[in-house]
């Protein structure tokens, strides 16, 4: 069975000030298979946040279904992890307080929230900054701590909003490699969004291309390079090659419809 | 910069006000009895609070009672505008029909002067310490409600959606995350408040209530006696830079995360 399921959505955005409408998404269907690590990958406005705020449960689709594990999302929940693009952390709880404010909320005691914190910690490799406030943390480490805190709610589902597109590129190297070891290792699906093909080659196992204003998926791409992906082998620069020509007609013909 | 010197520079401006003001007074430009030197004001204040010579007459060695009934007073009428004006400004915050409800008629209630409430609270509450407490209830609840309901709205969005993500209700959202999110603006408006509070109650005291250093003050201005009145506006002001300094103390441990995140946090 399908883990997410989206099933013709569409999603008009009421314009009230300039009195008119913008269909953001039109008629988009897509099923994501459980373990999967799929990339949407679109210019900027091209709806993929928005997708992936529907599978969150942020955002309510104008027409058509999204179901997660079988049931139709109505709101945000646990079971379904996210991490954003800012990290979003609590900045007056210590990171081992933000890793585990889901166990806070269900009303664990103070002992129990700080051991069930650690494993997830070390996992994402911040062992020995327990205690830091977010202010002192790097962005890199801050959004480990998002990581982290997504991954300690152990949910079917991990929803990614481009959470390394403020990092320098060495440690957003770094932090793809990791990710990729943390999926294989958790078994869980990925829904990533970003507008970085080689990110979206070097993560997932398919990669949706988007197009924008409607936003459509243009073409669902399987990739099955071996991993570590070597960002420079000819499968990749072929994967490559199409998805720009893919964004480079789109864009071709955005202007075209423009000029006429 | 050690402790030694900083504390010294605190001292700068007060030390050359008071020596200013000492030669000022002793140059006979004014009759001494409209402008007591300092030293014959620190003499009379002595007395008030210890009660050696009888030179503040009636008031002698009755300081530290004055002094407890005007501060139960402000603790009366603090404590209520405190928990009240934090309550209503996290619902007014939130809510927006609550805020459409309620804010209207708090709007029209605050440009109303305290003191104009003399009246009615008199007729309402009698000549106790009632009225007293309301007005200092009245004087520290709007900036203390206002700095609240604006930090509840200026509080990220995100991470009251990271919050939501992570399974919180409404309620858990208001505690933890809107409550503290909105913390260090509450602190702003506690601040104005405990100022308008000893402000309110010395106000009080002069007309509604026989005890505290503003009774002090007032009843000494019609005997004419200005050491005195100048020793009760010298109390006031130290007891409320303690209160205030008190806050200070609480809010620095309350957000003690800010550290190294903001100016304020340079503060020693």
């Amino acid at each position: 069975m399908a883990s997410i399921e989206l099933r013709n959505i569409t999603k008009i955005f009421r314009d009230a000030k300039r009195k008119r409408d913008l269909l953001a998404i039109d008629d988009v269907s897509l099923s994501v298979e459980k373990n999967e690590f799929l990339c949407l990958l679109g210019s900027s406005g091209c709806g993929k946040s928005t997708l992936l705020n529907m599978i969150a449960g942020f955002e309510k689709p104008t027409e058509g279904s999204v179901t997660v594990g079988g049931k139709a999302v109505d709101g945000p929940g646990a079971d379904r992890g996210m991490v954003f693009q800012q990290a979003n952390l609590m900045p007056w709880l210590p990171v081992w307080e933000n890793v585990a404010f889901h166990l806070r909320l269900k009303g664990w005691r103070k002992a129990d929230r700080r051991d069930a914190a650690q494993d997830y910690i070390d996992m994402v490799g911040l062992r020995g900054f327990e205690n830091h406030f977010p202010a002192e943390l790097s962005g890199g480490m801050s959004q480990r701590v998002g990581i982290a805190r997504a991954l300690l709610l152990n949910p079917q589902v991990i929803l990614m909003d481009e959470p390394f597109a403020a990092l320098d590129a060495q440690t957003k190297m770094d932090m793809q490699e990791e990710l990729v070891a943390i999926w294989q290792k958790q078994r869980c699906t990925v829904v990533f969004v970003t507008h970085s093909v080689d990110e979206a080659l070097v993560l997932g196992t398919r990669v949706a291309v988007m197009t924008s204003r409607p936003g459509r998926i243009r073409e669902l791409i399987a990739l099955d390079l071996p991993r570590p992906r070597d960002t420079t082998g000819p499968r990749f620069n072929d994967h490559k090659r199409h998805i720009l020509n893919l964004i480079r007609e789109e864009g071709l013909q955005q202007r075209q419809v423009a000029v006429a | 910069m050690t402790a030694l010197s900083k504390s010294w520079e605190r001292a700068v401006v007060p030390l050359f006000i008071l020596a200013t003001w000492e030669v000022f007074s002793r140059s006979g430009f004014l009759p001494a009895a409209l402008l007591p030197a300092p030293s014959v004001v620190l003499h009379t204040w002595g007395d008030w609070i210890f009660g050696f010579d009888e030179t503040s007459q009636g008031n002698t060695g009755r300081w530290l009672a004055d002094a407890l009934s005007s501060a139960t007073r402000v603790a009366a009428g603090y404590g209520i505008a405190v928990v009240s004006g934090v309550a209503l400004g996290i619902a007014i915050g939130w809510w927006r029909w609550v805020e459409r409800t309620v804010e209207p008629t708090l709007q029209m209630l605050r440009p109303v002067p305290p003191v104009s409430w003399i009246p009615l609270a008199i007729i309402w509450f009698g000549i106790a310490n009632k009225p007293a407490i309301f007005l200092v209830f009245l004087g520290a609840f709007f900036p203390i409600l206002m700095n609240t309901i604006h930090g509840v709205k200026t509080a990220d969005r995100n991470l009251i959606r990271a919050a939501s993500m992570m399974g919180a209700t409404e309620q858990q959202l208001l505690r933890h995350v809107v409550f503290p999110a909105a913390l260090p603006s509450i602190f702003a408006g506690l601040r104005i408040g405990i100022g308008a509070a000893w402000m309110l109650t010395v106000t009080a005291e002069m007309v509604a209530v026989k005890s505290g250093l503003g009774y002090v003050l007032w009843d000494s201005y019609y005997f004419l006696r200005y050491d005195l009145v100048l020793a009760a506006m010298a109390s006031i002001g130290l007891l409320g830079y303690a209160t205030d300094a008190l806050i200070k103390v609480l809010m620095s441990a309350a957000l003690h995360w800010q550290h190294g995140s903001t100016l304020q946090s340079r503060e020693g």
